[in-house]
């Protein structure tokens, strides 16, 4: 795959234009072809590549059912079949969020992914993951019912004993509730629209040992997978 | 790095590429999943075990009521012997010298004896009996109080099957009348919404005290214990029924099932250090030298990458 040369400013530009700068940016960084390219390079053939998009495509069903549970309040899914159903889907898709996301994980700390100045997109993806964590710990303590009662009179412990439970208290249900439904689901949003946005701009990191023309190479001459 | 030569992967790829619709996939990946998670909801439901009341609790457990009641006031419950960020009655846990616990202060002011037995008994009107109790209690010193609380506690702990009903004669001074109309109370469904609501306001979704309450009971610990959620039992990361749970907790959960957090005063807080400086290091590890060459060493990416090896070796080697 070819770079493209930087984009220079047009003739019509304003000068000095904040936005024109940023555009120009934006299509330097990431060129059309390059954000949503029709070819991969040859080795991107494992099966392993799968688990990326379908831990995003969990995160979509994830997004969808809670947005709906979100859409009829906390109460509906305890006293509505079709509530408890919605329910069943927004836990079962989060299980293969995590079961995905976690062979995802180990997937690209093989390859060793980061190689290549892609640090910060591993970086991304393991904050991702922490927040994931961080996100469905609260929706297990918003159910409303004998597991929230449980799980957020055990997890105060560990939060008040490190001082984060004077702040961020997991026995008030609406502070839970807002952190659920929207900071955490926000930042997730950000940091894994800034994952994927680093992982077209890199592209999909090299076999071990291969050089960019696709020649193997003496690994011994190449960092230390870092 | 070991070596000076730039990395080859930093470089843009220009060796052989192949078709690869990124938009298609993501569209079947998602109709796939979809398929499979409403397949699974459908075959597996989810759990939804009711929450538990106070009045559930007093009512079906009046011994275990009464004797938590009575350790609020003495100052023996969990919450009233738990310090930051409830009072200043525990010390708080430590990692080492560091007290993050008492650091953070006293933020969410609970007092047990006031909060989950005083102050709602004081709601109660027409009860001259109760009125008496309260107004002998209040004005007894704080050594008084303790010493009838104690007495009582302990006249409890001592009785047959620890029934506060056949407790013996002592000097309990007004407790046994109190914590009796605290059950009354309790039992009637009026607790329930007296610990959400203690201030005048009408819409409430704070539920800090009915939980502390409720977890310094024998009662909710038992139901944990049957539903297999202790924390010996792997605690939060399971829940009820046959669920999967949290299973990504579970290197967290694993420390509290080990010596020495097992025996620690400090477990909390030392496991969360542990975790946080774990944690720290999975987003780290591209920097951390040792653990980043650990791919190269572990060569399952030659399993990975197994066909492409192959054709450049023989493309190579023809």
């Amino acid at each position: 795959m070819t770079v493209p040369p930087p984009v220079r400013p047009a003739a019509d530009d304003v000068p000095g234009s904040w936005t024109a700068a940023l555009r120009r940016r934006a299509i330097d960084e990431l060129p059309p072809e390059r954000l949503l390219p029709d070819r991969q390079p040859a080795y991107v053939s494992s099966w392993v590549y799968l688990f990326g998009v379908l831990t995003l495509a969990a995160l979509v069903v994830v997004i969808a059912s809670g947005s709906i549970l979100a859409l009829k309040g906390p109460e509906w899914w305890h006293h509505s079949s079709l509530g408890h159903f919605m329910n069943s889907v927004h836990l079962w898709s989060v299980e293969l969020f995590f079961f995905f996301m976690v062979i995802h994980l180990w997937g690209q700390f093989f390859m060793a992914s980061w190689r290549g100045n892609r640090g910060l997109t591993w970086v991304t993806g393991a904050v991702a993951f922490l927040a994931s964590i961080g996100t469905a710990f609260t929706g297990y303590v918003i159910q409303s019912n004998f597991d929230s009662q449980w799980i957020a009179t055990q997890a105060k412990d560990g939060m008040n004993a490190v001082g984060i439970g004077a702040f961020w208290n997991v026995l008030d249900f609406g502070q839970m509730l807002l952190w659920h439904v929207l900071l955490l689901p926000i930042a997730i949003g950000i940091i894994v629209a800034l994952h994927l946005l680093m992982v077209r701009r890199h592209g999909v990191v090299a076999p071990i040992g291969v050089d960019a023309d696709g020649n193997l190479i003496d690994s011994g001459t190449t960092t230390d997978a870092s | 790095m070991r070596s000076t030569v730039r990395d080859p992967a930093a470089s843009p790829w220009r060796g052989p590429t192949r078709p690869y619709d990124l938009v298609k996939e993501l569209v079947i990946a998602v109709v796939v999943v979809s398929l499979l998670v409403l397949a699974l909801a459908a075959v597996f439901s989810s759990p939804d075990e009711p929450g538990v009341t106070i009045q559930r609790w007093a009512r079906a457990d009046p011994s275990d009521f009464i004797t938590t009641a009575t350790t609020e006031l003495d100052g023996t419950s969990i919450s009233a012997s738990y310090g930051p960020p409830y009072n200043h009655d525990g010390p708080g846990q430590k990692i080492g010298p560091l007290a993050l616990q008492k650091l953070a202060g006293v933020r969410i002011p609970i007092d047990p004896a006031h909060d989950f037995v005083i102050g709602p008994l004081q709601t109660v009107t027409g009860d001259r009996t109760l009125a008496g109790a309260l107004t002998r209690y209040t004005r007894a010193s704080a050594a008084q109080q303790q010493r009838w609380a104690s007495n009582y506690d302990q006249a409890i702990q001592n009785a047959p099957a620890q029934d506060p009903t056949q407790v013996r004669a002592g000097d309990y001074g007004p407790v046994p009348t109190m914590t009796a109309r605290l059950l009354q109370l309790a039992q009637s469904g009026a607790l329930d919404s007296q610990l959400v609501n203690p201030g005048s306001g009408f819409y409430q979704t704070d539920y800090t005290r009915p939980l502390l309450f409720l977890s310094d009971s024998g009662y909710l610990a038992n139901l944990a214990q049957a539903q297999h959620l202790s924390g010996e039992q792997w605690g939060m990361s399971n829940e009820t029924g046959s669920y999967p749970g949290q299973a990504w907790l579970w290197l967290y959960t694993f420390w509290y099932q080990i010596r020495p957090f097992t025996h620690s005063g400090n477990a909390d807080a030392l496991i969360w250090g542990i975790m946080l400086v774990l944690s720290l290091a999975l987003v780290l590890v591209p920097y951390i030298p040792g653990i980043r060459s650990i791919p190269k060493r572990v060569p399952l990416y030659r399993l990975i990458w197994r066909d492409y090896y192959r054709q450049t070796d023989n493309i190579e080697h023809n």
